[in-house]
């Protein structure tokens, strides 16, 4: 007796962009446990959601880039199917009701055109260097950018691979004691943490008993030297300020900027 | 219970959070999971921290716990919280950095609790305790813990026998903790209001006096040169021979967790549990749960129904565990589960029915809780190979009953089922063992002729049987585990010389040697304890995990410890004991009659079985009129209304859309 299919589901009538946050105590979320709290508080707070077809049908949710666990974020993103037309101003409300402090929904818009992996091109990351001393986290930075390729180790799932972490750094800055780094995502994926674990390489009294803090700012298209927003209707210009930047009023390529005076 | 210490329990997660950026999923550790509960400290009059003494991920789903959890903080006197066991990364931090063991909801530490209390459920959480309790920094021995010191008090299946543990903790529970919890709280108020009359002391002989809470320290043991307990006894007044189980009458006037928390952290049950009775009189020989958790106490059908709506909405879990020891033989199963599969018919909720029947009455049940078109595997246990094993077991199913049940269930539609047995049970032979494959291949053959296709597939789970106390088979020897190993090889190769059947079973098993260790806690004794002592000292935790647990560390301690008496670890396992041996737990009463077991092992050797008193008129197990309790069970004759579910009232939809 061959078992039945299920019947099919619809597709989604409509698709919304989240823009969300991690933060404090909730760092320590890896991407499954943030997946299975998101779940859960779109059924708690009960909206219309479309769920996949098959024996065991899923919410239609589509996640793009997580940061690490252990990281903080500001903008993370991922795109949702519904299946009844909802005001996104009362998606947004009601999931950040639903979800736990530290999960934090920020922007609910429909969704633009194109896949938003491909929008998702680079992030601006913050590196808090205020263990190092001084001289030491600004030679390690000047160093840093000075070579051409530095190598280094992190364990994947697929294993002890070694990348080059100065090949992703596209521009950075200083915000006192603040590391402000854009990255471009490429394969592999060079994370702020292999950034630190390179500046340790470099400039070994800088290493600190505790892993510096690490917090993404913005996520989005590299527009030259800076990160846009990905949920604008359309690309902006290149030269015009973005709104996941403008949020923070630090987005300056490190060419424009002086270094920091330093805090003691 | 220094008071008062609002300002002086500050949260310790400030010092935690740069630990965790190193250790293996630290999410376990932060706490704040949806419904978790943190109360002011200083408006509380009892102060509890729940332990479960095993991970995050095993403890947080246990369903005692939760229970406990709601029970305490709804009263407004009383604040509860969680804490749970440490991987080896965070503790060997904790200890470098001087951190303490913490509580999840305020990261306060523990040691600054009215109660610790601790629910055990196998005896392979012994080493974690006394991790745990000396990460808290607590005096390890529980006579030396001052007035300022948190009593410990454990409860669960394993304190039906505590003895092990008897030097660590300050009392033990048995039976149901609702009523006893509230209890405690109660006679430390008393005690607290009164200028805590006589100290540490003067509770502990409150709580004694009752004759429903065990205090170890209040009795001496004395044993004979050769090895065996000569008595338990009194060592002060005021203190009853023998200490009584809890047990509640009507769970439906007790409160469920309808608000459980949810965990961020990922657990090993992802659902939302309703208890639908406790208790169990199916007489099971080997089961210790079924002998110690009696009468069977029903929750009914609209108040079960009622739990489950809520839940899902409190939590946004999609699937619903209906608990129990046996849930198919719930009075109004049939009804319960129809009515549910109609309520959530349509909605991505999944319902499930921990079954162990071998019925075809079962398989309906599965076939209305597989509506939606998600099905689960089927498993069934009959735990005995040959029909002589099972009687032996009391576990009353026939091979044919069995061969019937799959039948149907191939010609319903699945392929696979699960079949548990146990290994190593009393008066086993090989050929018991062996009679496993013959059933397995009998499976194979019925489901290939009534599906008419090939890739039908049997599951076999093997374990070692472990005698528990306040069983039959307390007297039992333990098997050798290489007897156990010897008849598991027997089992694989009968399977594969099978040409006809073999490629479509497929036999799990572990070794033998942890059942002999979790033998010798089940069974032992307070020298025992010092087993467990000598091997948390040499770095021994999470026993219950097969990447932490040595067998040889345990037999080296054993070995070493007990030889100052004259006895080992075969003494406290694969020995057999006779009536009149004192058992390190007879002092502890669950209710049965002594004699009535004694006679119930006798029974098991001559191969009688006894019928369940639900339906077979009362055996005499004595637990009725000894706890002057009663079975509660259905059926009620109410129905669940139809509900409206999985959608969001209108506001939250565009009116245009």
């Amino acid at each position: 007796m061959a078992r039945a299919q299920p019947p099919q589901q619809p597709p989604p009538v409509q698709r919304l962009l989240l823009r969300y946050a991690k933060r404090g105590r909730l760092r320590f979320a890896s991407h499954r446990d943030f997946a299975r709290a998101f779940e859960r508080a779109l059924r708690r707070a009960g909206l219309p959601m479309a769920y996949s077809s098959g024996f065991t049908p899923h919410p239609r949710i589509s996640y793009a880039n997580p940061a690490a666990t252990g990281a903080e974020s500001e903008a993370e993103y991922l795109e949702l199917g519904l299946a009844q037309v909802t005001d996104p101003a009362v998606v947004r409300t009601e999931l950040d009701q639903a979800l736990p402090d530290g999960f934090d929904v920020l922007r609910v818009v429909e969704r633009v055109a194109g896949p938003l992996a491909e929008r998702l091109q680079a992030s601006l990351w913050s590196v808090d260097l205020s263990a190092w001393p001084s001289p030491a986290r600004l030679s390690a930075v000047e160093r840093f950018e000075a070579a051409e390729q530095v190598w280094v180790s992190r364990l994947t799932k697929h294993g002890q691979r070694d990348f080059d972490a100065r090949s992703a750094m596209v521009s950075w800055s200083w915000r006192e004691a603040d590391w402000q780094v854009v990255l471009r995502h490429q394969v592999p994926l060079v994370r702020p943490d292999d950034l630190v674990s390179a500046l340790v390489q470099i400039e070994p009294s800088g290493q600190t008993p505790l892993p510096p803090r690490l917090l993404r700012l913005a996520q989005g298209p590299l527009l030259g030297r800076t990160v846009g927003d990905p949920l604008a209707p359309e690309d902006p210009p290149c030269e015009s300020m973005t709104a996941a930047g403008a949020e923070y009023g630090i987005m300056r390529a490190r060419s424009e900027t002086q270094p920091a005076p330093l805090l003691g | 219970m220094t008071e008062p210490i609002d300002a002086g329990v500050p949260s310790l997660y400030s010092r935690l959070e740069p630990l965790l950026a190193q250790v293996t999923r630290p999410i376990q550790y932060v706490g704040g999971e949806q419904n978790s509960i943190l109360k002011p400290w200083a408006a509380a009059e009892a102060r509890w921290c729940l332990m479960y003494p095993d991970a995050y991920e095993v403890g947080q789903p246990n369903q005692g716990l939760a229970v406990l959890y709601e029970v305490l903080n709804q009263r407004d006197w009383i604040l509860a919280e969680r804490s749970f066991a440490v991987w080896p990364d965070l503790a060997r931090l904790m200890r470098r950095h001087g951190l303490p063991q913490f509580t999840l909801e305020g990261h306060r530490p523990v040691r600054a609790f009215d109660f610790i209390g601790v629910s055990l459920s196998t005896e392979l959480g012994y080493t974690n305790l006394l991790e745990a309790l000396d990460l808290a920094g607590l005096p390890l021995r529980a006579a030396d813990r001052s007035v300022d010191d948190p009593v410990v008090v454990v409860g669960g299946h394993v304190a039906s026998n505590p003895e092990p543990m008897a030097d660590f903790i300050d009392a033990a529970v048995l039976g149901d903790g609702e009523q006893a919890v509230l209890d405690l709280s109660a006679w430390l108020r008393q005690w607290k209001a009164a200028g805590r009359p006589g100290g540490r002391d003067g509770l502990l002989e409150r709580f004694a006096a009752s004759g429903q809470v065990y205090v170890p320290r209040f009795y001496s043991v004395s044993y004979a040169p050769a090895g065996p307990i000569v008595a338990v006894a009194p060592n002060r007044p005021g203190v009853p021979e023998r200490v009584r189980k809890y047990v509640l009458d009507d769970l439906d006037d007790w409160p469920h967790p309808v608000r459980p928390l949810v965990p961020l952290a990922e657990t090993v049950h992802e659902r939302y549990s309703v208890e639908i009775f406790r208790g169990c009189t199916r007489g099971c020989r080997f089961c210790q749960a079924g002998m110690i958790t009696r009468p069977v106490r029903e929750r009914s059908l609209d108040r079960i129904g009622l739990l489950v709506e809520r839940g899902l909405a409190a939590t946004g879990l999609d699937e619903v565990g209906l608990l129990s020891l046996s849930s198919a033989d719930h009075s109004e199963i049939a009804a319960l589960t129809q009515e549910l599969a109609d309520r959530y018919e349509g909605s991505q909720v999944s319902l499930s029915l921990p079954s162990t029947r071998v019925d075809a009455f079962n398989l309906e049940l599965a076939e209305q809780l597989s509506r939606n078109g998600r099905r689960t595997g089927l498993t069934f246990a009959p735990e005995g190979g040959s029909e002589r094993m099972r009687r032996v077991i009391n576990k009353n199913v026939s091979a044919d009953d069995l061969i019937a049940t799959v039948s149907a269930a191939f010609q319903a539609g699945w392929r696979q089922v699960k079949l548990y047995f146990m290994c190593g049970l009393p008066t086993e032979t090989d050929d018991d063992v062996l009679a496993i494959a013959d059933l397995a291949s009998r499976v194979i053959e019925v489901g290939r002729r009534v599906s008419g296709r090939r890739d039908i597939g049997c599951t076999l789970s093997v374990g070692a049987f472990v005698p528990k106390p306040q069983t039959p088979f307390q007297w039992a020897a333990q098997a050798d585990p290489q007897i156990v190993d010897h008849r598991l090889r027997l089992l694989r190769d009968a399977i594969r010389s099978d040409r006809r059947h073999g490629r479509a079973i497929s036999l799990r098993y572990h070794d033998g040697r942890p059942g002999l260790i979790e033998g010798l806690l089940a069974r032992g004794d307070r020298r025992v304890g010092q087993v467990v002592e000598a091997v948390w000292r040499d770095g021994g935790v999470f026993d219950g995990w097969s990447e932490h647990f040595s067998f040889e560390r345990w037999a080296d301690q054993a070995e070493r410890v007990l030889a100052r008496w004259g006895i080992d670890l075969d003494w406290f396992t694969t020995r057999p004991r006779d009536q009149g041996e004192v058992l390190p737990w007879d002092h502890l009463d669950v209710g049965l009659d002594q004699d009535w077991l004694w006679q119930d092992w006798q029974d098991a050797l001559d191969s009688q079985v006894v019928g369940d008193c639900r339906w077979a008129g009362c055996s005499d197990c004595g637990v009725c009129p000894e706890l002057a309790t009663q079975i509660e069970i259905g059926p009620t004759g109410r129905h669940l209304i139809p509900l409206t579910v999985g959608s969001k009232p209108p506001a939250a939809v565009r009116s245009d859309g």
